[in-house]
């Protein structure tokens, strides 16, 4: 069987071939396609997720002290209760819809590589925002852009405890010593083992601290919104890999954004972050020849993303290593529903409950609870860590009942094998679908082969 | 044997292609003697529980002095357990346990892993038990598969991963199960027979879909757990349901230990998580309870001193909390390495007195007999065993 860029472009970078769009003619049209995975320009802004926040949590104030609601509080209740399933579907329409996939793509690597988590639900809102404030506007930009906009979002600043950090010297902590203020240093920590140089690199936990006395000033509450507090600042200059910041030169959000900017073009962040992208979407152990010639792209270029994806576009491993990725349950799902033809509109215009059905339970069975990574590391990438049989069994499960249940009927699944693979399905495959003993049957094993659920 | 007969039926000749012997649940067919009565239950608590406030060392006057707010000792509600340590006001269900003799814990341990204080490679270290000599993204596989590999009369059976997500304790070469509880699979013959043939040449998803079938026809309902300790509840139920058949080890992880910020409701949650757990396992093994070890260990402690946000950072040395009817309870045991000035590790965290490695060696050379050899050199390579702490009954 024969196939070319288009199909392998369409498996790999993108979410699978669809019977509704033909795929990505060649690397230029998968490049430029990553434009429109810009933000969405009717989403929710900071300043309206607190709106939200403030008018939940007055009628909760109201009923502790049983007195009568204020308008508006059960609404916001009810939108925050709806928030992250509703977050789910908006992605997974944009995502099916995408002809080519390799954007929206992005936006779930690079949102997973800044893993945000609302725990508490007065900041669900933040978490819808994240993705359109901080990611979106820069998976075409330049990475040190990215970073100081994703570690300095509110849901981040929160997510990683900034927000309570104080300076142990500040103005704060000298007027109310009684407070015991001091520092945070999680997100400092995490900003330098996860978000930029990787845990193997050669900082400190002197660089740990230095960094994290830097970010003191950074706060977000739901009434202040975003601010930078100087009172909170540990004064003095910090020296963070051998660089000294801060110390009254320029001060504040400035001197924040120089250590981002310097730490994003490090020549560590270039190497952790071509193979981090390098094993997302080629290989779990990807070759140091591909992994080289992104990070020499991103130590010439400063980190501009664009133009390492082109390295990796261009890559003949791109080709040479086609099934060696399984793809991730919202990938998954997101995939199975293209090659049944369904569209974002229909998706939009499911009931909640059927949503819930077909994928928000289904990525949780699989092993991906929406919104709920255990950990500011995100998602696991090896193979072995999504296939077991408690979440094949989950895979299996969905190719099974979600595709009747979403459409009136179902794809011939001799078709659908043409439709899906492209040609690149594996004699095991070719041979075992027509003899299904049903449509939905012959359908689920398509769904459910190893060819479909690899990438 | 219908599955293979079938398979056989449908591939003809090609089966010979394949090493029955290697594949999982072969090898639970063939061999099905099992290693003992005795059971060892490992819980991974994912996130670094604070120790200091877990099981409180209130005796040591410098813990008020570094602690203002947490770690409140038994004037403020924490539960006497010695004289010196207490427990945790959230962890009194638990605390029958202990005059029961059935719970105890070993203060000041830690794994090899030191001064980056990542959740993620200290996680990895604890589960792959290995030492420092091997750089994080290089150690592959699991102490508890490891312990299969030299165990006599394993079958997959013995040893169970529990949950949705990978347990990496329990990865490598050695067979083992893994299933969540809330998981099913129901396929026609048909579909059944296509989906193996459509895996048969993918070891990965081969093995996983040989798993769903078989465990699927075995496993029972647990029924369903409610409130905010479901899930950990689920988790022990279904353990206890596979330990009472023919597993004898089981592996799941508890989330929700990083408590950076307001450490005493992010620590209440997950100590009401850990304590369900463990009662969960009791009531559901039973009589079994009295061979059954449980270990719950974290990747490391946290900062000795309270930090500005009401919680503590990543530490050291932390705590290892031991319960069921085969571990000598109502003990204290370790050293106590105190947290005075020069007493700490880099003068911010509890100095560990011991490897937390050790107390797993000990716990397996007592239930399962692996000889001390195996444990220093192939369980826990470079880990120096030193005398037994006495911890099981």
């Amino acid at each position: 069987m024969s196939f070319g860029f288009p199909e392998l472009a369409a498996i790999r970078l993108g979410f699978g071939l669809s019977p509704l769009t033909p795929p990505p003619a060649d690397a230029e049209t998968v490049l430029a396609s990553v434009a429109r995975s810009g933000p969405d320009p009717a989403a929710m802004t900071t300043a309206e997720a607190s709106q939200i926040a403030l008018s939940f949590r007055a009628g909760v104030v109201a009923r502790r002290s049983g007195k009568p609601e204020p308008p508006g509080s059960k609404e916001a209740e009810q939108q925050l209760a709806s928030m992250p399933i509703e977050d789910l579907r908006r992605r997974v329409v944009r995502a099916v819809d995408d002809p080519v996939g390799f954007g929206e793509r992005l936006v779930q690597f690079w949102s997973d590589h800044f893993t945000v988590r609302a725990i508490n639900r007065v900041h669900y809102g933040l978490s819808m925002t994240f993705q359109d404030e901080a990611i979106r506007p820069y998976v075409n930009g330049r990475f040190e852009d990215m970073f100081f906009a994703a570690d300095t979002h509110p849901m981040m600043l929160v997510y990683l405890d900034q927000i309570s950090s104080r300076g142990p010297n500040s103005v704060l902590a000298k007027r109310r010593p009684e407070r015991h203020l001091g520092l945070n240093e999680n997100l400092a920590r995490e900003a330098l083992e996860l978000h930029s140089m990787g845990v193997s690199a050669g900082y400190e936990q002197k660089d740990v601290r230095e960094l994290a006395e830097l970010l003191t000033g950074l706060s977000f509450s739901h009434k202040g919104g975003f601010a930078f507090q100087q009172a909170w600042v540990e004064p003095g200059a910090e020296t963070v890999l051998g660089k000294s910041y801060g110390g009254g030169r320029r001060g504040g959000l400035d001197d924040i954004r120089a250590a981002f900017r310097d730490i994003a073009r490090r020549p560590e962040t270039a190497q952790y972050l071509s193979r981090k992208l390098a094993v997302h979407f080629v290989s779990d152990d990807p070759s140091q020849d591909l992994v080289e010639a992104m990070a020499a792209t991103w130590r010439a270029t400063g980190g501009d993303l664009p133009q390492v994806y082109r390295v990796l576009v261009t890559h003949p491993d791109l080709a040479s290593n086609l099934r060696k990725k399984v793809r991730q349950p919202f990938d998954y799902c997101v995939a199975g529903l293209r090659a049944l033809g369904v569209r974002g509109k229909d998706l939009a215009a499911l009931d909640r409950k059927v949503f819930n059905r077909a994928v928000w339970e289904p990525i949780r069975s699989m092993g991906q609870p929406w919104w709920q990574a255990k950990g500011p590391d995100g998602w696991p990438e090896e193979v072995e860590a999504w296939i077991a049989p408690q979440t094949l069994a989950a895979r299996i499960n969905w190719s099974l009942q979600v595709p009747r249940m979403l459409l009136k009927e179902l794809p011939d699944p001799r078709e659908m094998l043409v439709s899906a693979f492209g040609g690149t399905q594996s004699a095991e495959l070719a041979w075992a679908v027509p003899k299904a003993e049903s449509a939905a049957e012959g359908v689920a094993l398509i769904l459910a082969s190893g060819d479909f659920n690899r990438r | 044997m219908l599955k293979m007969d079938r398979r056989l039926f449908l591939k003809g000749t090609a089966l010979l292609g394949c090493s029955a012997a290697a594949h999982p649940l072969m090898n639970s067919i063939t061999f099905a003697a099992l290693p003992g009565d005795n059971r060892l239950v490992v819980i991974i608590l994912r996130g670094a529980m604070d120790g200091l406030d877990a099981i409180q060392p209130y005796g040591d006057p410098m813990l008020r002095k570094l602690r203002r707010n947490l770690s409140v000792g038994p004037d403020n509600g924490a539960l006497d357990l010695d004289g010196f340590y207490a427990l945790h006001p959230r962890l009194e269900p638990l605390l029958p346990l202990w005059q029961k003799g059935e719970l105890a814990f070993a203060h000041a341990v830690s794994t090899p892993y030191r001064d980056k204080r990542s959740h993620f490679d200290g996680q990895d270290v604890l589960e792959a038990g290995t030492g420092n000599d091997l750089p994080v993204d290089r150690q592959v596989g699991g102490w508890l598969n490891r312990m299969l590999q030299v165990m006599p009369g394993t079958s997959a059976e013995t040893a169970y991963s529990v949950g949705v997500e990978q347990m990496k304790i329990l990865t490598g070469k050695a067979a083992h199960l893994s299933w969540a509880p809330q998981a099913s699979l129901t396929l026609s013959p048909q579909a059944q027979m296509l989906l193996e043939h459509v895996y048969h040449d993918d070891p990965l998803f081969r093995d996983a879909a040989q798993g769903a079938m078989q465990i699927s026809g075995e496993v029972s309902d647990i029924g369903k757990m409610r409130g905010p300790t479901a899930d950990a509840q689920a988790l022990a139920a279904f353990a206890a349901s596979r330990l009472n058949a023919e597993s004898r080890i089981a592996a799941f992880s508890i989330p929700g230990w990083d408590s950076h910020a307001s450490q005493s409701a992010v620590l209440g949650r997950a100590l009401d998580r850990l304590a369900a757990a463990i009662l969960k396992l009791r009531e559901g093994l039973g009589p079994n309870w009295q061979s059954t070890a449980v270990l719950a260990m974290t990747e490391f402690g946290r900062t000795a001193r309270e930090n500005g946000s009401g919680g503590t950072d990543h530490g050291t040395g932390g705590a290892l909390l031991m319960a069921g009817g085969a571990i000598r309870g109502g003990h204290a045991f370790g050293d106590w390495p105190g947290l005075g000035e020069g007493q700490l590790y880099a003068g911010r965290d509890l100095m560990p007195t011991r490897d937390i490695r050790a107390y797993a060696a000990w716990a397996m050379h007592g239930l399962f007999g692996i000889e001390r050899d195996k444990l220093e050199r192939t369980i826990f390579p470079g880990l120096e065993l030193g005398s037994d702490p006495g911890m099981l009954a």
